[in-house]
């Protein structure tokens, strides 16, 4: 088990090295970078000062030496310069970490208590009206952008309330905690619950089918037991790793829907950054987004090796 | 005691769907939400084909009288903020959807099978290289790598293609990696390599062919997500220029601006995305049933 620990480390610090390398360079292959943009949109400009400020920002070096750069100051705590605000860009990040974490925290919390019943009632009723209308409304779930659903939200709360909801960076009532937080992680929540309820259904019939739960049935164990203690036990462990892909799939959800929301979160400000062309807070947000999933799928990985007894991981 | 009747339950089964119009109607009654699914994708396609003819209007011509006209009788899904009619803008957005869709899928899969085939076929470090590659591009979220690629490549239909096309490889590569890892044990590769016939021939001709239902199932299920990530990144504005007719657009134009003054706006090409996307996930659900039965729920 460590030495598998160990080597999963490693792998994943070769596909972060990795990551930071594509990213680097592919933010640069297009040609015209921020001074460009700046300068454009003076009109005529001296230069010279054009030279100054490549040199002062430091994108007058060659690439190979910029990367090392952004790495070595990586590890030490230093993310660089925002070219935007000119703020240090770990100033700008993290703050908008909490927000978009309480709104991913919310969205997997719904997406689990939605979509883990919604697929355990589908696989015990296989072949029902109500499993054919479960695995509808699951595939219409999969087929909403979430930012459609946004938008229906904030129209449903003009036409109610009389106006959109204002992010609340503050919220103190539960009607402001609801309206700031609440609704977007629904209109996140409502896309990957039907994923969770997808592999919740196809993982609860495959456990129906085994030996033991007819062992069960045989020995006189009610539905209720049969279907709770015996097959969800055994069959919540895949939905587990739901959480490790999910992870990579509400950050799409959470970047249209902060935008949507007006929410300054962490994923909004990745778009911002991208049309700005702000390099060093698109890189290190990318990383950071890149950490998150690694991580969450190694801490998936770990956690099957906790849950199974079946498994564990010897060579 | 319950008698059969062997006729109608031979004919249940689809023995006598033989050919035609039988088989077409054996799959319908077979696989109901495939069959709407199959329907809801040749009307998608279909509209794109004959955009021209569908709609009475020029998808880019502005006319400033008649700017956020409701909808009726002139202009059934209303115009936007520059008079140009709903209707005809979300007709030719299926092309686009459809370009993209279609573009995207192909190039990703295309190159996916090239690795995935390569990968599995030679093993060694040319296998470990491809993997780790396959790591990189799988640790970051499919929107978050085609956005990056389209800031990098700047906004172009061509370019979204690419940037969506490119985070679809790691999928396709891994299960035609694993494909080919199986087949390659088969007594058929052993007998092709035993008549003597070159490692290149035994992959394109025995190996590949055999890997082509998993990939028909991936690209199907695939498509719908191709279709929601163009509508995202056209949203967010960094997708399709204008004044090109893309669906995540026009929702982008009008978003919360006009969620109280025009509707309409917010509406239709909504469900035009979830419809399109709705009718390839019915489909490729159906066809993973009928290609690959293991993975049946």
């Amino acid at each position: 088990m460590f030495a598998y620990i160990v080597r999963r480390l490693a792998l994943m610090l070769v596909t972060l090295i990795g990551i930071s390398i594509v990213i680097f360079f592919l933010l640069r292959i297009v040609p015209g970078n921020i001074v460009d943009i700046l300068f454009d949109a003076a009109g005529f400009v001296d230069p010279a000062d054009k030279a100054n400020l490549e040199r002062e920002l430091g994108i007058d070096q060659p690439l190979a030496l910029q990367y090392l750069h952004w790495i070595w100051g990586l590890l030490h705590g230093d993310l660089g310069y925002s070219y935007v605000s000119e703020k240090p860009a770990l100033q700008e990040i993290l703050p908008r970490i909490p927000i978009t974490a309480r709104l991913a925290g919310l969205a997997l919390l719904f997406s689990a208590s939605i979509g883990i019943p919604l697929g355990v009632i589908s696989a015990v009723n296989q072949g029902s009206r109500l499993d054919y209308f479960l695995r509808v409304v699951s595939l219409s779930g999969l087929s909403l952008p979430s930012f459609w659903l946004g938008l229906l939200i904030l129209m449903a709360s003009v036409s109610l309330f009389g106006n959109i909801p204002i992010f609340n960076p503050d919220p103190k009532t539960f009607g402001e905690m609801f309206t700031t937080y609440c609704l977007p992680a629904m209109a996140v929540a409502f896309r990957s619950s039907a994923l969770t309820m997808r592999i919740t259904r196809s993982s609860m019939l495959e456990i129906l089918r085994q030996d033991y739960i007819r062992t069960a049935r045989a020995k006189g164990a009610s539905e209720a037991s049969v279907n709770f203690h015996h097959a969800l036990k055994n069959a919540i462990l895949p939905v587990i790793t739901v959480v490790g892909i999910e992870a990579a799939f509400l950050i799409g959800g959470l970047i249209v829907t902060e935008t949507v929301f007006n929410i300054p979160g962490v994923a909004r400000f990745l778009v911002e950054a991208i049309r700005w062309r702000d390099y060093p807070i698109v890189q290190n947000l990318v990383m950071l987004i890149a950490v998150v999933v690694v991580f969450a799928n190694f801490t998936v990985d770990m956690l099957y090796a906790v849950f199974d007894p079946r498994i564990r991981y010897t060579d | 005691m319950a008698t059969i009747n062997y006729d109608s339950e031979l004919r249940r089964a689809g023995a006598n769907a033989t050919h035609g119009w039988r088989r077409l109607g054996f799959f319908a009654r077979r696989y109901v939400l495939g069959t709407v699914g199959l329907v809801i994708m040749v009307t998608f396609v279909l509209t794109a084909l004959f955009a021209d003819l569908i709609s009475r209007y020029d998808p880019l011509t502005v006319d400033s009288a008649h700017a956020l006209a409701h909808p009726g009788w002139q202009h059934w899904m209303g115009t936007d903020s520059f008079g140009r009619d709903v209707w005809a803008r979300i007709v030719h957005g299926a092309r686009i959807s459809l370009a993209v869709g279609i573009g995207s899928t192909a190039l990703g899969s295309s190159i996916g099978v090239i690795i995935g085939l390569t990968s599995g076929y030679l093993s060694g470090w040319v296998d470990l290289v491809f993997q780790r590659v396959t790591d990189i591009l799988q640790a970051l979220p499919l929107l978050v790598l085609a956005l990056v690629m389209t800031a990098a490549l700047g906004p172009s239909l061509p370019n979204v293609i690419i940037a969506i096309a490119i985070p679809l490889i790691p999928t396709v590569s891994r299960v035609i990696r694993a494909n080919t890892l199986a087949l390659r044990e088969l007594p058929f590769v052993e007998a092709a390599k035993s008549i003597g016939m070159s490692e290149t021939r035994i992959a394109l001709r025995h190996v590949l062919p055999n890997t082509l239902a998993p990939l028909i199932v991936l690209a199907t299920a695939q498509l719908g997500s191709t279709i929601l990530t163009e509508a995202s990144l056209s949203f967010l504005g960094l997708g399709i220029p204008e004044p090109y007719p893309s669906w995540g657009r026009m929702l982008s134009e009008s978003a919360a601006e006009y969620v109280r003054t025009a509707p309409w706006l917010v509406i239709f090409p909504g469900i035009a995305i979830s419809l399109a996307v709705f009718g390839t996930n019915l489909f490729g659900d159906a066809l993973r049933d009928i290609l690959d039965p293991r993975q049946r729920g």
